[in-house]
């Protein structure tokens, strides 16, 4: 009884077995498709277009102002800002790699069998079957016939085989061009191989660290030292990319890697110096060249290693490479004179700082602060209007934030120097309230010598109203000197407004004026009132500028055309200031330049397998296409002195054709060629 | 034994060249060690590799295809003499007559712009008047706006150096000039399967695309003034740049061929122009002929510019855009030939394909520059 259950028990086994073994058998001639490898291929090429119409790896804030909270979280969630790194992109990789190669293991064999095999017992009726085919009928013998055939096959590189065959006839099976399905069995093997070798470069190994929850990525803005061990790669690390920032004459022993929206922090074998960073320019402007002198302090070693690296020319030391892949500042110190520009002196005050560092410059009442973050030596413009022209170098410029009391920051770019623009000299500085805006520009008119302080002076003028007396009774007086000498009722009237007028653009510029036309004057008389209003405050300008001169003892200046500019330039300058966000002007007046290089450092050991797979690929490639594979059977009987002519390829094109007729021509002048 | 009966056996290549051939080589091997013995100092080894290498390479092709023998040694010689009248002096440009009207490099550019244009007249004429000889006037129009176009970047490398030493550089560096590279190969690989085929009817088709460029390189001349000659950026200062972007642009250049002739194979296949155009199996097998060497270049372009990557910005491979739509491009030919050559399918099925891979490859050749950025931005519009 037992052994008959046993028995039973066997057959079900073996039921299960079989159709277990029929659904792998299944899946496994699904896998090893054409269809599949094909439409792997499809997939893989839709699922990369994703990442190169998003930006990847951008900072998470980008994206979540780009779509929100909710798309921001799904988008993160499906893998979208690193799509290549993904899971599911992965997954493609991985069946293109299990396509391939059981494409590999299926074929291969058969290839193998078919690149040894001359097919020599091929039989008439099958070679009569073939679309390309011949008969001659030959006046020589069987010998002589044999003998030329051999000739010929070997002549047109056929590699043959002779069978005897019954009726003391021969067959010649002849092929060539077999090395065209090495092709095949190339260009496979190197997908698979590339495969792998991109697999090791990838970061896998940290992939499943994470997912065992071994490795985290840091998130905080601490310094490199604080970074806890889990979220540090050891310097025996197999295969990494990571990037570090070195000013000159700092050093460091560790590079990150941005993940997400964090980093990890790459130890290495040794440390790295920065000696100094250079950038060569054309005489164009555009840069040259990108060099940093560094050197590399290794604990095995005894003296230190120098190299300078540059675009192209990158070092490599211990299997680690070593690439120019930025620059930047490195902490320049910069000296300023800062501005009041809204107040009515034109006093300035020194102040020194360095790029990276915050100052606090409140000056008492309202608490203000600076950060620096940037200091550029070169700036490639162009500045001509219509954007023809050629683009150079504008001078130095700083870039930093001011911080209020509420911690609102804007962000400004002062140029040292004034920039040619419409012709006229200005000191710009861009101003912008979010990241993602562009500068709005404050033009500040140059003076005569090309400097900042004719400006400040007129501006500190218009601004004081302890002169608004002197300057009303200068404006009246210009203004009614053709009336009469009273002083009436009208005049009176009119220095009143002119005072108001100065009082109003001493609060808000023109925009302050034309909130005063608005609320006083009717609405079709407002363009006209403007027009008064303007010229007004035109006349005051000129004759602050006027007394500015007597206070100092020069000699009253020619009204000209460049002065007109200046002074409707400053009002402008003036007006705009309201709006600049910031009572202050940072004057750049001086630097001590610090540059920082960015270097970026690789470890891939999967570099060798994706070459050598390169290799295999453009072999097998050619072999594929250049080689025609081609077998021809010549069948030679006694009888009738008859030879069957039969001809096939791996590919039936017209390129065959049309060597199947050449050699039946050629064939049949050989063969049936009566004299000689 | 005598074997007067094997005179019409094959030869291998070696014992097939004549004198003239022999005669192309050494003229090429001597220009190769002149411009070694006078700039070997400013040459690295791989340069040195690649100018001998240009030396084998145009000799196997001058060998295998032998109007590249004439059209080199006059390309040559034009170039020699637009060199010979600037006499080192950019402003030659402007005084000399026959650079400013015909072989500066400006003017010989619009020229090869111009007869390309009235070669697709001539096709076209030829095509639908059934006349063999417009169509022999559309040829003889396509082989002097290659040499037209080549002069005119033989002779912008020349000038190129004339602004600065430091400035000079092959001109394939920038948007506008790889679009004359382009034009040039589409041409030549368009040139090629003229004289294979003898057939003519095609000229007409493929000019298309070529002037579709013409029009571009006319619209970024005028419009954007990018014929002006700009230094090179440190990444793009490597002899990578002169075996990458021609290896790429065999690749482009192709496609876009088989692409042309796609359209010609769907409409004779639908019986339109039918009678006018080769049979069907002529148009496929140009087709494929097309697809697998740019395939095969599409390739090696692709590889060089992964070693070149590894070299200028720290690895083989960024998943930066124009490597991606590089590699996007490479599995929809991939696949194509798949198609073709495992399942044996032929037809209109595969001619649409390659009309829409010319889609697939004009985003990756023009559309990352203009609408994604990376790290390949040099040739932004």
């Amino acid at each position: 009884m037992a052994s008959v259950i046993a028995t039973l028990q066997i057959c079900e086994w073996s039921l299960v077995l079989k159709s277990e073994s029929s659904t792998r058998r299944r899946l496994y001639e699904l896998l090893s498709s054409m269809r599949f490898a094909v439409s792997v291929l499809v997939v893989l090429g839709i699922a990369s277009v994703i990442g190169t119409v998003l930006k990847q790896n951008e900072p998470y804030t980008n994206y979540i102002v780009q779509f929100g909270q909710f798309w921001f979280e799904f988008f993160e969630f499906i893998g979208l800002y690193d799509v290549y790194h993904s899971g599911w992109f992965l997954i493609i990789l991985v069946f293109l790699v299990l396509s391939t190669s059981l494409c590999i293991y299926r074929n291969t064999p058969l290839m193998l069998r078919e690149l040894r095999a001359f097919r020599e017992n091929a039989k008439e009726v099958s070679l009569r079957s073939f679309s390309h085919k011949y008969e001659y009928h030959t006046p020589y013998s069987v010998e002589e016939t044999g003998s030329r055939l051999a000739q010929f096959l070997t002549a047109h590189g056929f590699r043959f085989k002779t069978v005897d065959q019954a009726d003391g006839g021969s067959l010649f099976a002849a092929k060539a061009g077999s090395y065209q399905r090495l092709g095949y069995i190339l260009t496979h093997a190197a997908i698979v191989v590339i495969c792998i070798g991109g697999l090791m470069d990838g970061n896998l190994i940290f992939k499943a660290q994470e997912l065992l929850g071994y490795k985290k990525i840091e998130t905080r803005d601490i310094p490199e030292r604080s970074v806890p061990p889990e979220s540090r790669m050891s310097p025996a690390n197999l295969s990494f990319r990571a990037n570090m920032t070195l000013p000159e004459g700092a050093g460091a022993n560790a590079a990150f890697m941005r993940i997400r929206d964090g980093y990890l922090v790459q130890d290495l074998p040794f440390s790295i110096a920065l000696k100094a960073f250079r950038i060569e320019h054309y005489e164009t402007g555009q840069p040259k060249s990108f060099e940093s002198d560094i050197m590399i302090i290794d604990p095995e070693r005894e003296d230190p290693v120098t190299a300078t690296i540059k675009v192209n020319h990158p070092l490599i030391y211990k299997g680690i490479a070593i690439y120019q892949s930025d620059f930047g500042d490195g902490g320049s110190r910069l000296d300023f004179k800062v501005w009041n520009i809204l107040g009515s002196h034109a006093d300035t005050m020194p102040f020194t700082g360095s790029v990276f560092n915050k100052y606090d410059v409140s000056g008492g009442n309202t608490p203000l602060s600076v950060e620096l973050s940037d200091f550029r030596l070169f700036n490639i413009l162009n500045l001509s209007t219509d954007g023809k022209g050629k683009p150079r170098n504008v001078g130095p410029n700083v870039t930093f934030k001011v911080r209020d009391a509420e911690g609102q920051a804007r962000e400004y770019v002062n140029y040292m120097h004034p920039l040619q623009l419409d012709g006229r000299q200005y000191f710009l500085s861009g101003m912008r309230s979010m990241q993602q805006d562009s500068y709005r520009y404050l033009r500040i008119p140059a003076d005569e010598n090309g400097e900042i302080e004719g400006y400040m002076q007129l501006r500190a003028a218009m601004f004081d109203r302890s002169l608004y007396p002197e300057l009303v009774q200068r404006v009246s007086h210009l203004a009614l000197s053709s009336h009469q000498e009273v002083k009436d009722e009208t005049q009176q009237k009119f220095e009143a407004s002119v005072m108001q007028l100065l009082q109003a653009f001493s609060q808000g510029g023109f925009g302050k004026v034309a909130e005063m036309i608005d609320a006083a004057v009717p609405q079709e008389q407002r363009a006209g009132a403007a027009q008064a209003y303007l010229k007004v405050v035109t006349t005051a300008a000129f004759q602050a500028y006027a007394m500015n001169r007597e206070r100092a003892g020069l000699p009253p200046a020619e009204n000209n055309e460049a002065l007109q500019l200046f002074i409707e330039d400053s009002l402008h300058a003036m007006s705009d200031s309201f709006y600049y966000g910031a009572p202050l002007y940072l004057q750049l007046t001086g630097f001590d330049h610090r540059q920082s290089s960015g270097l970026q450092l690789t470890r891939s050991p999967g570099k060798v397998l994706v070459y050598s797979g390169s290799v295999l690929l453009v072999l097998g490639i050619f072999a594929m296409i250049y080689i025609r594979e081609r077998r021809i059977w010549l069948l030679v009987k006694p009888e009738n002195s008859r030879v069957l002519f039969a001809m096939s390829s791996s590919r039936k094109n017209r390129d065959f054709d049309i060597e199947f007729e050449r050699m039946r021509g050629k064939l049949a002048r050989l063969l049936e060629n009566q004299q000689e | 034994m005598k074997i007067t009966y094997m005179e019409d056996m094959p030869e291998p290549l070696f014992k097939r060249l004549g004198w003239l051939d022999w005669g192309y080589s050494l003229l090429l091997l001597l220009g190769g060690i002149f411009a070694f013995s006078q700039y070997a100092e400013f040459m690295d080894a791989y340069e040195v590799g690649i100018l001998f290498g240009a030396v084998v390479v145009f000799s196997m092709l001058g060998w295998l295809w032998k109007p590249m023998r004439l059209l080199l040694l006059v390309v040559a010689g034009i170039s020699l003499l637009a060199i010979q009248l600037y006499d080192g002096s950019q402003a030659s440009t402007e005084q000399v007559f026959l650079l400013k009207y015909l072989i500066s490099s400006q003017s010989a550019i619009m020229w090869m712009n111009v007869l390309f244009v009235l070669a697709m007249l001539a096709y076209w004429l030829g095509f639908f008047a059934r006349s063999a000889f417009a169509e022999k006037v559309g040829s003889s129009l396509v082989w002097s706006a290659v040499v037209m176009g080549f002069v005119g970047l033989m002779v912008r490398w020349y000038e190129s150096y004339l602004i600065a030493p430091d400035v000079g550089h092959i001109p394939i560096s920038n948007l506008y000039e790889v679009f004359i590279l382009f034009c040039l190969i589409t041409a030549l690989a368009y040139l090629y399967y003229e004289g294979q085929y003898a057939m003519r009817q095609l000229g007409g088709f493929v000019l298309i695309v070529i002037n579709a460029a013409v029009g571009f390189i006319l619209w970024y001349t005028f419009d954007r003034q990018a014929y002006e000659i700009q230094p090179l950026v440190p990444a793009l200062q490597s002899y990578w740049m002169k075996i990458h972007v021609p290896a790429n642009f065999i690749g482009y250049g192709t496609f876009a061929l088989a692409a042309m002739v796609a359209a010609a194979y769907l409409l004779a296949n639908k019986g339109i122009l039918a009678s006018r155009l080769p049979s069907l199996t002529v148009l496929d097998d140009v087709m494929y002929k097309a697809i697998s060497v740019g395939f095969a270049f599409f390739t090696i372009a692709t590889i060089l510019g992964a070693m070149w990557a590894a070299e200028a910005w720290g690895g083989y491979w960024s998943w930066d855009p124009k490597e991606t739509w590089a590699l996007i491009v490479w599995l929809n030919y991939a696949a194509w030939l798949h198609l073709r050559l495992v399942k044996g399918l032929r037809g209109p099925v595969l001619a649409w394909w390659a009309l829409v891979g010319l889609l697939v490859t004009t985003f990756a050749f023009l559309g990352v520059n203009m609408f994604l950025s990376g790290l390949h931005s040099y040739g932004e519009l």
